[in-house]
């Protein structure tokens, strides 16, 4: 085989339309960029981070997970500590009154679940060995369902549990 | 033209090679599928599993695991590894360096592919096609898992080898653009698989095996570590996607402007698009793992920011590909902004697949924007938007230009012609119109909050606003099922008809000729090294440090569990 011989030499060479294109897609790639990072960021829109982890075997026979449910820290702040095992959550009903703000900690006992608090933008992976954590605040009186949004076994669609937000703000 | 134009003959144990690749793909199809439809009838009330109780395929589950795996696995892998081989010879005008090298890891596959079917048919491998622990198969379905992609790296081996003797034979020309494409997707797959080789091999399989009373206690563990197990297999994951997809980008780049009586609008952007997923496709993988604990929010974020980036090089193949099109249908007298539209040759059902892939595919990528934004993600995690998502890429963008290419492809290696071109054309309208209904029913239940593979029939919490998408999805189901029948009968029908081409007539090799002279095209596009040393390096830097991170900290104390 011979060289094969050119009258141009090889260059990057885009047609004008072309280069305009990549302009347009990488502004609009960089303005979501920007968008995602003051979301996340600056407003605050939070996704679970990296907790302690614990031992799947033995993490329900201490606190706090022996006691799951709902601890009140005041100040209308609740954290709710939630066991995820085939094919419960417990506690399968959490009450707290309107306007609060409750922290949910979970973890598995056994195999991958998902908590997926319906209406809200809590959403999160439960896994054997790590604590999953997010916060959510009540504006609204009502009926909230979590469900398991991860395959866990045979009875996987009976999995689910609720947030009972109750309008009465007498007493406390 | 610089390029020889001499037509090479791919050999008659070549294009039957290929051809077991696709008879393997289709059979996987035509199974497969029929438990898509069964599932979105559960989901609208219709359970219709107890009819296929007595042959031992009544749960949900198992069927699901069947659909995943046979349809998202195996109907891909077979067709693309098929496929790319054909690309390689035809491409390269020459015959693989080490057919039997080739052949070995095509038996390796289909080895595997027997070794993993039998856990799942008996029920022994419940466990979806992500496999995620502690929810444990049988060892065979883990081990032949591994045998299939084992044998899909020997194949890369043989095209690698054939390439190598092909640049000594031919120094200076620029490679064609279809094979460097193709080895750029075996190259991506053979660094992904890293992922779920190791969590294999380190975990899944060593705790199947200590269900073995005989296996020593060295090769087994008692645990599994999930959250490592999940950063693993995303790693994997997700490029993954993109194995699926660039076979389909090779054909529309590569391929259609042809079919369509055109000719590639750019060989410089087209390689530069697939250098950029090569880099681009596997750091990414931990925008599946968003609503995890266990993954610092800083390499969600990092990871986040990735996955626009590989946006990106679609953003490009929109252009050339369309540009390229736009070429076609003016040369065939379209005119006007958008007229020109209508003028490409939709009435080839090579053509029409392609078309109508890409458009559901411009959706799927919309969806994926919202996939990969960070907080946004927790809206639609583990919904059915996200397998409603996933129909628009694999199902549509991959599956239905791999109908488009078999319209083609199988009368090329069986030398017998389409049987009813007409009716590949409905094959294609039908999925089409069958996908929009059912994916953007998946969608808006996700919205909703449905979760994606659940036994809905059977929940609980279902609201009464849920019936009526559920309903559009069964309906789209219904739809898909009539496509995908049709199209296996029709590959039948071709593959296995008496008829055969007449003396000089058959189908030609697709090549789309670049606009600008390929030798053209910079040599940085042509060379693999400072790719893959670019692409090692920011493996290493997004996720280096986090796997370093949970393997130092790795604890395999979670027991496994049968589902």
């Amino acid at each position: 085989m011979t060289e094969p011989h050119l009258e141009e030499t090889p260059s990057f060479e885009a047609d004008p339309y072309e280069r305009k294109w990549i302009v347009v897609s990488l502004v609009l790639l960089i303005a979501f960029m920007v968008t995602v990072t003051i979301a996340g960021f600056a407003l605050g829109f939070q996704v679970p981070g990296d907790e302690t982890r614990v031992d799947p075997r033995t993490v329900a026979d201490s606190g706090p997970w022996n006691e799951p449910g709902l601890r009140d820290r005041g100040n209308g702040e609740y954290d709710a500590y939630v066991i995820a095992r085939q094919y419960l959550f417990d506690p399968r009903t959490i009450t707290v009154p309107v306007g609060s703000s409750v922290t949910f900690y979970l973890t598995s006992i056994d195999v991958q679940h998902g908590f997926k608090l319906q209406n809200t933008n809590v959403n999160m992976q439960v896994v054997p060995g790590e604590v999953s954590r997010l916060t959510v605040e009540f504006d609204e009186a009502g009926e909230f369902d979590y469900i398991c949004n991860e395959f866990c076994g045979a009875g996987h669609a009976a999995m689910f549990g609720s947030v009972v937000v109750e309008a009465d703000t007498g007493g406390a | 033209m610089l390029t020889q134009e001499t037509t090479y003959q791919v050999s008659k144990q070549d294009r039957r090679f290929v051809g077991a690749h696709l008879l393997v793909a289709i059979s996987a199809l035509s199974v497969g599928s029929l438990f898509g439809p069964l599932q979105a009838f559960e989901w609208s009330g219709l359970d219709l599993y107890g009819l296929l109780e007595p042959i031992g395929l009544g749960d949900y589950y198992k069927g699901l695991t069947i659909h995943g795996v046979l349809n998202a696995l195996v109907w891909t892998t077979f067709f693309i590894t098929g496929f790319l081989t054909l690309v390689m010879i035809a491409g390269l005008k020459r015959p693989l360096r080490y057919p039997g090298l080739n052949r070995a890891g095509f038996y390796t596959m289909v080895v595997g592919l027997v070794m993993a079917a039998i856990p799942i048919l008996t029920g022994a491998a419940s466990v979806l096609y992500t496999f995620y622990p502690p929810l444990q198969a049988s060892w065979a379905f883990y081990l032949g898992l591994t045998l299939v992609v084992v044998g899909s790296w020997i194949e890369g081996y043989g095209f690698y080898l054939t390439m190598a003797e092909w640049r000594r034979d031919n120094p200076g020309t620029r490679s064609p653009f279809i094979v460097l494409a193709a080895l750029i997707t075996m190259v991506m797959w053979q660094f992904a698989t890293l992922g779920i080789a190791v969590e294999i091999l380190t975990m899944l399989l060593p705790a199947a095996l200590a269900t073995i009373s005989w296996v020593p206690s060295w090769l087994t563990r008692s645990g599994t570590d999930p959250e490592l197990g999940r950063t693993l297999f995303w790693f994997t994951g997700h490029p993954l996607v993109y194995f699926w997809l660039l076979p389909a980008y090779l054909s529309w780049y590569g391929m259609l402007p042809k079919q369509a009586g055109g000719k590639l609008f750019s060989d410089t952007l087209a390689r530069l698009a697939f250098w950029l997923f090569l880099l681009l496709s596997i750091p990414v993988g931990f925008h599946h793992q968003f609503a995890d604990p266990g993954v610092p929010v800083g390499w969600k974020y990092i990871h986040s920011i990735l996955t626009y980036g590989v946006a990106f090089p679609s953003m490009l193949t929109l252009f050339t590909v369309v540009a390229s099109l736009e070429y076609a249908a003016r040369k065939r007298g379209g005119q006007g902004l958008l007229g020109w539209i209508r003028a490409l040759p939709w009435g080839n059902p090579v053509v029409s697949a392609q078309l109508l892939a890409g458009i559901l595919f411009m959706f799927g990528g919309i969806g994926g924007i919202t996939n990969a934004s960070y907080s946004v993600n927790l809206v639609i995690h583990n919904t059915a938007w996200i397998p409603g998502h996933f129909h628009l890429t694999v199902a549509s963008a991959v599956t239905l230009s791999f109908f488009g290419i078999s319209y083609w492809l199988i009368p090329y290696v069986t030398g017998k012609p389409l049987w009813k071109a007409k009716w590949a054309s409905v094959v294609n309208w039908t999925w089409f119109v069958g996908m929009m209904i059912f994916s953007n029913a998946m969608h808006v239940l996700g919205l909703l909050g449905a979760p994606r593979r659940t036994k809905l029939g059977e929940a609980p919490y279902v609201p009464d606003e849920w019936s009526g998408h559920l309903f559009r999805m069964s309906l789209g189901g219904a739809i898909l099922l009539v496509g995908v029948a049709l199209f296996v009968i029709i590959a039948a029908r071709t593959a296995f008809q008496k008829e055969r081409f007449a003396e000089g007539e058959g189908v030609e090799f697709p090549i789309a000729i670049s606009m600008r002279d390929p030798q053209l095209t910079p040599l940085w596009l042509d060379r693999f090294k400072p790719w893959l040393i670019a692409t090692v390096v920011l493996i290493v830097v997004a996720y280096g440090p986090q796997l370093l991170e949970q393997f130092g900290n790795a604890s395999y104390n979670s027991p496994p569990i049968s589902p």
